[in-house]
């Protein structure tokens, strides 16, 4: 890409959301230090600046198949707190895969921040497949704070999968997903998460099945090492007959703490709610079949961990 | 000599699991260890891979002394383990498990050739997670892949029957032959399976934590029958 905007810190933040080179392929805007510095439209795809607060609308036309759109942030400034709102817009029968995602490098001892705000708001047989990764690297004792909100709404028929993944970096988070379903609707979401250090993590899922045959999966992995701490909240409502899974699954290591508080509430006697949490420290039968393969026991545990969290 | 077992004893909740265990076993050999249950027979593969630590004694393997020696050390210079109860990994493909086995790159093409001879139909099962998903079967015959794509000198099985049902049993008997052959190493077999026992260079009698008796299968299935003294090798009662 012509990256006259970029220089070489920036374009490894973006190489840890998203390889350079696809971002180019669509349509994208990118984001540096809380301004636009980048953009492409398609033709089918429009992206256009908020005129009452910072942030863009992104309109998705009627059966647009398979485009790719990056919206990546990157902060390399220390201090700087940046919030924005993205708001997505997708047609009807449209089937399109977006990409976000921050990288922070913050190399000096003030904290940054980015909280970023995504609305999707799906028209009647959409589909959306959502990726959203988070990533801090640099030197400095200032904190890398990502507090996203995506707020999901998806009309008849519509349906969305989102991934998240937070593996590196970050030194605090507090995630909120928020869905709304109308009938025949599916919210898929994955979200991977490994926390070190003093690192702190809080996952928020809020998820409404107001429609007819609505469903839901929510699948939590997660992984804490050293003195960091995490909370996974999962609140999920069947107000018709639907059907909703959310499982939360974490491996703790040293004096890290865990705690995962599932609500699931049925509000139809059609509703199917299942939700299941486990949190345990990596199976020693784990390491030793692995040992007997010729790994030692530091190598079984990275294999474990990747593969776990994958 | 590939095996040397001096004085192994192994002591939990006063209970003497093993006691005074001495054993030597061939190269190229293939072993079957036999016994009633609590017997110690698992203690006792368990302490030739490192799994469980010996109260004294000494386990010499092709001439070096391994007695203090981590697993995978062990693993290194040449033992493999097939566990009773296979371990599941979340996230783990069986190609990735494979692959660590192998301790080399090997292509989807060998992966899938290694889980045809156990049986698998490889397509349907090598992209998949090494997890619950799974029956105890299925994951059975893929522990024994994984031990078998490691061609070791020698090659250790605790209960390979166990959780598999006996028909398709009887055909995982050519891979354990096949892989002895292949690799000319030495195969340890904890088994109560007549077939094994039959095929088995030397069977191990294994009684209250100590060997009762060694020799061919001839001789011991016949005498065991003959005594009714152990009635699980016949399958009869």
């Amino acid at each position: 890409m012509e990256a006259k905007n970029l220089n070489q810190i920036d374009e490894q933040l973006l190489n840890e959301i998203s390889n350079l080179e696809n971002i180019t392929k669509g349509a994208y805007n990118i984001r540096k230090n809380g301004k636009g510095v980048e953009r492409q439209v398609t033709e089918n795809v429009n992206i256009v600046t908020k005129k009452d607060v910072s942030g863009i609308d992104i309109y998705v036309k009627e059966n647009t198949k398979f485009e790719f759109i990056h919206i990546p942030v990157i902060i390399t400034e220390s201090g700087l707190n940046d919030l924005v709102y993205n708001d997505f817009y997708i047609g009807k029968n449209a089937n399109v895969i977006i990409v976000a995602g921050c990288g922070i490098h913050n190399d000096h001892h003030k904290d940054s921040e980015h909280d970023g705000i995504h609305r999707f708001y799906l028209e009647e047989g959409a589909k959306v497949k959502y990726v959203e990764k988070h990533y801090g690297e640099g030197n400095g004792d200032g904190k890398r704070i990502l507090n996203p909100v995506t707020e999901v709404y998806l009309k008849a028929g519509s349906s969305m999968e989102m991934e998240s993944v937070q593996i590196k970096g970050v030194s605090s988070t507090i995630r909120e997903t928020k869905g709304i379903l109308a009938e025949d609707t599916n919210f898929v979401v994955t979200e991977k998460i490994m926390t070190d250090g003093n690192q702190y993590a809080k996952t928020i899922f809020d998820v409404q099945l107001n429609g007819e045959n609505s469903s839901t999966h929510v699948t939590s992995r997660s992984v804490a090492t050293e003195n960091s701490k995490q909370e996974f909240v999962s609140k999920i409502y069947g107000n018709e007959k639907c059907f909703a899974h959310s499982e939360c699954d974490a491996i703790i290591k040293d004096n890290a703490i865990v705690t995962a508080t599932p609500e699931i509430t049925a509000n139809n006697v059609e509703a199917n709610l299942i939700h299941e949490a486990a949190i345990g420290k990596i199976a020693g039968e784990q390491l030793t079949k692995l040992m007997t393969l010729g790994l030692s026991e530091k190598e079984a545990e990275e294999e474990i961990i990747n593969g776990f969290l994958r | 000599m590939i095996l040397e077992l001096e004085n192994i004893c192994f002591e939990r909740d006063n209970r003497k699991i093993l006691n005074n265990i001495n054993l030597k076993i061939d190269l190229g050999k293939f072993v079957a260890i036999t016994g009633p249950n609590g017997s110690g027979k698992s203690t006792l593969v368990k302490i030739i891979m490192g799994i469980e630590k010996p109260d004294s004694g000494k386990i010499i393997f092709d001439g070096k002394d391994i007695t203090n020696m981590e697993i995978n050390e062990r693993a290194k210079l040449g033992i493999s383990f097939g566990f009773q109860q296979p371990v599941r990994f979340k996230g783990i493909t069986v190609y990735d498990l494979l692959k660590i086995a192998a301790h080399r790159k090997i292509t989807k093409k060998e992966a899938c050739e290694a889980l045809a001879t156990v049986g698998l139909c490889a397509k349907e099962y090598v992209d998949r997670e090494v997890n619950g998903s799974l029956s105890g079967g299925e994951l059975k015959r893929i522990e024994i892949a994984t031990v078998a794509l490691r061609q070791t000198k020698l090659t250790i099985f605790d209960e390979p029957e166990a959780g598999i049902d006996l028909w398709s049993f009887n055909n995982l008997i050519d891979v354990f032959q096949k892989m002895s052959e292949i690799t000319k190493g030495t195969t340890i077999i904890i088994s109560h399976q007549e077939r094994i026992l039959e095929i088995a260079d030397e069977i191990i009698l294994m009684k209250s934590g100590k060997i009762q008796k060694i020799g061919t299968s001839e001789e011991i299935l016949n005498e065991e029958i003959k005594n009714k003294g152990c009635c699980k090798i016949k399958n009869n009662c």
